[in-house]
């Protein structure tokens, strides 16, 4: 089946500018393995001061993220990109919404109230 | 062998359910032999069950809500009959763990198997017709979605006859629904359906997101597209950001229940209130799933029947989308009781009172609309007044318990149940009514009896409020949600005025099918030959009714809003497709993925909800297995040859002519 789109936005993947070339692929893999092997070693070290370690980690992790979404899922800024850019960012919307949302939510309420094990705690 | 399964998950002391299940195994034994003996089967398999054809699939989605319809209001009627009589010191005819899994499978039945496939169903059959394009943009997925969300509902009615189901009310809440609490196989019922049916609404959301980005007639820019258009797209950009949501929710509790987890349990650092607080992280965008829709095809209606062009369509479309960002700002409303500070109470409930203002909006679009508009009051448009009145109450009542100290008065009150019945019932059923009755002469090529219909309508809309109003004055009375009897004699004549409104629901239901029967039986003088029988303003009207496989022999290039409008008051009018010679269409040929797919998940959703471990990996060894032949299938399409399209086109100009 053949339909013609409009040209804003080209199916993800399909890359007529062959912007996609092997090259970035392995770019790609290289930021990707340093940044798993910097994961590691950030889990392992002495060298930096102990709780200093899950933000790092956090740090490489959104680092990874971008990797991907940029050498292997290809989203730009690019004009022809709108689709995906917009997907992007209401996907970063919602799960920020769900993370943070929750975590102020249960957060005020364990203030709010006594912990369930110091409830039951009681109860006994 | 059989793990839990034994003979006495079969309730042969309860006659209710044993005189149910022998008669809906009689009607079963009576359909598949009647489509045996007659041969059906080869055609039922080749041009329904395994078609790609979204028009084809949005018709058996309309068909599975329908036959569920009838399921959910069984268990409503039973509940209303219950309180009707459970009154003082009686205790009525239900027992109270018969009840609670009424009002859990009422709940989960009318939400996920009526009110999501029947949305879902229209916006399959419409979306692409008015779309002006061939097809969804992933055919064979289409299909998989249905038959998972038909396996779902095949696992949900099973739970009727062998074993139970969850007694935890529509949402599962922990930690009654955890295995200390809940150690039958209700809950795992529940689960298993609504994890293996909302994959399939997932994968449906993505499909239809995809077409309407990516798929549409030239010139159709985002501007110029329905507004029917615009609320798919919302409700399906819904689906994708929170069906994974319910998924993952879901998941956490599975692993509580089988694998000793502690997300959600009360001790070991497990925290109820989270699961709470994720479930309706999904809950809430899915009221706009299923409402956005139905305010889609109100404005098809209006517009079309006013024969005016949609007042205020760039506010409509504005509107639309600001609901859609912010029904996921909301969702703490549900439980401004779990225990949270006033300033985290305060916000939701200013957001929930922000949100009714994009939906006041619509309303008077729809009023200005019809305001000097030549109105037509055909069945839709009576489906959309008495929306416009209902969902305004509902609406209404709705920001009354925004209102964090209301809302401690009301919270799981039978006001509540009016509340969001009026919104469900009033919106979203009202809606797909007229969705349906608006649709159905473009699926099948002839209208729905007029007479019939309206009096469809007037036994939903009177019947609502007979059995909702009184509902609020319960609700302010002190009545709560999920009971089972009360001491108050003093509530029971509302009580019965609210039962006298579900029969005549009743009677409404029983109408709409003698509608249908009706008008099968007198298609002939029904028969519209035009393809336009409501002189319609998109392109799903510019085509012959029903649609060929191929819905447009050339894609229509557009240049406004109202596309089919535009052209027919252009100076050269709509050209008929028979006058282009035709080139051959290549379609995607019909596939079994989808059912097989099914099949092989209710096996694993059985095995796993009784613990039958070897048909467990049986079902997911099957699952995979299809999926892989389906990936490695040769790609291969159906060629439509030029002259056959050609003879279509000729009929249905000879038959026009004829007409």
């Amino acid at each position: 089946m053949q339909i013609e789109s409009e040209p804003q936005g080209q199916a993800p993947g399909v890359q007529e500018q062959g912007r996609a070339t092997g090259r970035t692929y392995l770019v790609g893999l290289f930021y990707a393995v340093i940044l798993t092997l910097a994961s590691f070693w950030a889990a392992s070290t002495n060298f930096i001061y102990a709780p200093g370690v899950p933000v790092l980690l956090a740090v490489l992790a959104i680092a990874q993220m971008g990797v991907h979404l940029v050498f292997f899922l290809h989203i730009s800024s690019a004009p022809d990109q709108t689709n995906n850019f917009l997907a992007l960012a209401f996907g970063t919307f919602v799960v920020g919404l769900v993370v943070f949302g929750s975590m102020i939510i249960m957060s005020n309420l364990n203030h709010a109230m006594m912990p369930m094990d110091e409830l039951m705690r009681m109860q006994r | 062998m059989l793990g839990k399964l034994t003979w006495s998950a079969v309730p042969f002391d309860q006659p209710i359910i044993m005189i149910t299940s022998g008669v809906i195994a009689l009607v079963l034994f009576a359909i598949l032999a009647l489509v045996t003996v007659k041969g059906w089967w080869p055609y039922l398999w080749r041009e329904w069950i395994t078609s790609v054809d979204h028009k084809r699939i949005g018709v058996m989605y309309v068909l599975l809500a329908l036959v569920m319809l009838v399921r959910g209001f069984a268990d409503a009627i039973m509940m209303r009959s219950q309180l009707a009589l459970a009154a003082g010191g009686a205790q009525g005819y239900l027992p109270p763990e018969h009840y609670d899994q009424i009002f859990s499978a009422h709940g989960t039945i009318m939400i996920f198997f009526v009110a999501m496939p029947i949305v879902i169903g229209l916006m399959n059959f419409a979306v692409p017709l008015q779309l002006g394009i061939r097809d969804v943009a992933f055919p064979v997925l289409n299909n998989v979605s249905f038959w998972l969300t038909a396996a779902g509902v095949l696992l949900v009615n099973l739970s009727l006859f062998v074993g139970e189901f969850a007694r935890t009310g529509w949402l599962g809440y922990p930690p009654l629904s955890e295995i200390a609490y809940s150690p039958g196989v209700g809950v795992d019922y529940y689960l298993w359906s609504l994890q293996i049916s909302g994959l399939g609404t997932l994968l449906s959301g993505i499909n239809l997101t995809t077409t309407i980005l990516k798929l549409r007639a030239r010139g159709m820019g985002y501007m110029r597209m329905p507004v029917f258009c615009w609320t798919a797209l919302a409700s399906n950009l819904l689906i994708v950001a929170a069906f994974p949501v319910l998924t993952a929710t879901f998941a956490m509790l599975l692993l509580d229940r089988y694998c000793g987890f502690h997300f959600f349990t009360n001790d070991a650092g497990g925290n109820p209130m989270m699961y709470i607080n994720l479930i309706w992280i999904w809950g809430h965008p899915e009221v706009y799933i299923l409402i956005l829709p139905a305010f889609g095809v109100f404005s098809e209606v209006v517009a079309t029947f006013a024969g005016k062009p949609l007042f205020g369509y760039r506010s409509m479309v504005m509107a639309t989308m600001v609901i859609c960002v912010l029904s996921f700002v909301v969702w703490l409303h549900h439980f401004f009781t779990m225990g949270a500070g006033a300033n985290v109470n305060a916000f939701f409930g200013m957001m929930t009172m922000i949100i009714a203002v994009p939906t006041g909006v619509k309303v008077f679009n729809w009023l200005f609309t019809l305001y000097g508009g030549r109105i037509r009051f055909t069945v839709p448009v009576y489906w959309t007044l008495g929306f416009m009145v209902t969902f305004v109450i509902g609406g209404m009542t709705g920001v009354l318990m925004a209102i964090p100290p209301a809302d401690f008065v009301l919270h799981n009150s039978l006001f509540l149940i009016a509340h969001f019945h009026n919104t469900a019932i009033g919106g979203v059923l009202f809606g797909a009514m007229a969705g349906y009755t608006y649709w159905f002469p473009k699926a099948f090529g002839f209208k729905l009896d007029e007479r019939l219909g309206k009096a469809v309508f007037w036994c939903w809309f009177i019947g609502f409020y007979l059995a909702f109003m009184p509902l609020y004055v319960l609700g302010l009375l002190g009545a709560t949600r999920r009971m089972q009897h009360y001491p108050d004699a003093h509530w029971q004549p509302l009580m019965l005025v609210a039962l006298a409104g579900a029969v005549l629901i009743l009677c409404g239901i029983g109408l709409t099918v003698v509608q249908l029967v009706h008008s099968i039986r007198t298609r002939e003088q029904r028969r519209d030959r035009t393809g336009d029988p409501w002189n319609g303003r998109t392109l799903e009207w510019s085509i012959p009714s029903p649609p060929p496989a191929w819905n447009f022999a050339q894609l229509p290039r557009i240049e406004s809003n109202d596309a089919y409008w535009a052209m027919k008051q252009g100076a050269h009018g709509v050209e008929p497709p028979a006058a282009h010679s035709h080139a051959p269409l290549h379609l995607p040929p019909s596939n079994p993925t989808g059912v097989l797919l099914a099949f092989f998940s209710v096996v694993l959703g059985f095995a796993l909800i009784w613990h039958i471990w070897w048909m467990a990996i049986i079902g997911l060894l099957g699952a995979v297995a299809v999926g892989l032949v389906q990936a490695w299938r040769p790609d291969h399409e159906v060629v439509i040859p030029a002259d056959q399209i050609a003879a279509f086109y000729g009929r249905q100009a000879a038959e026009e002519i004829a007409a």
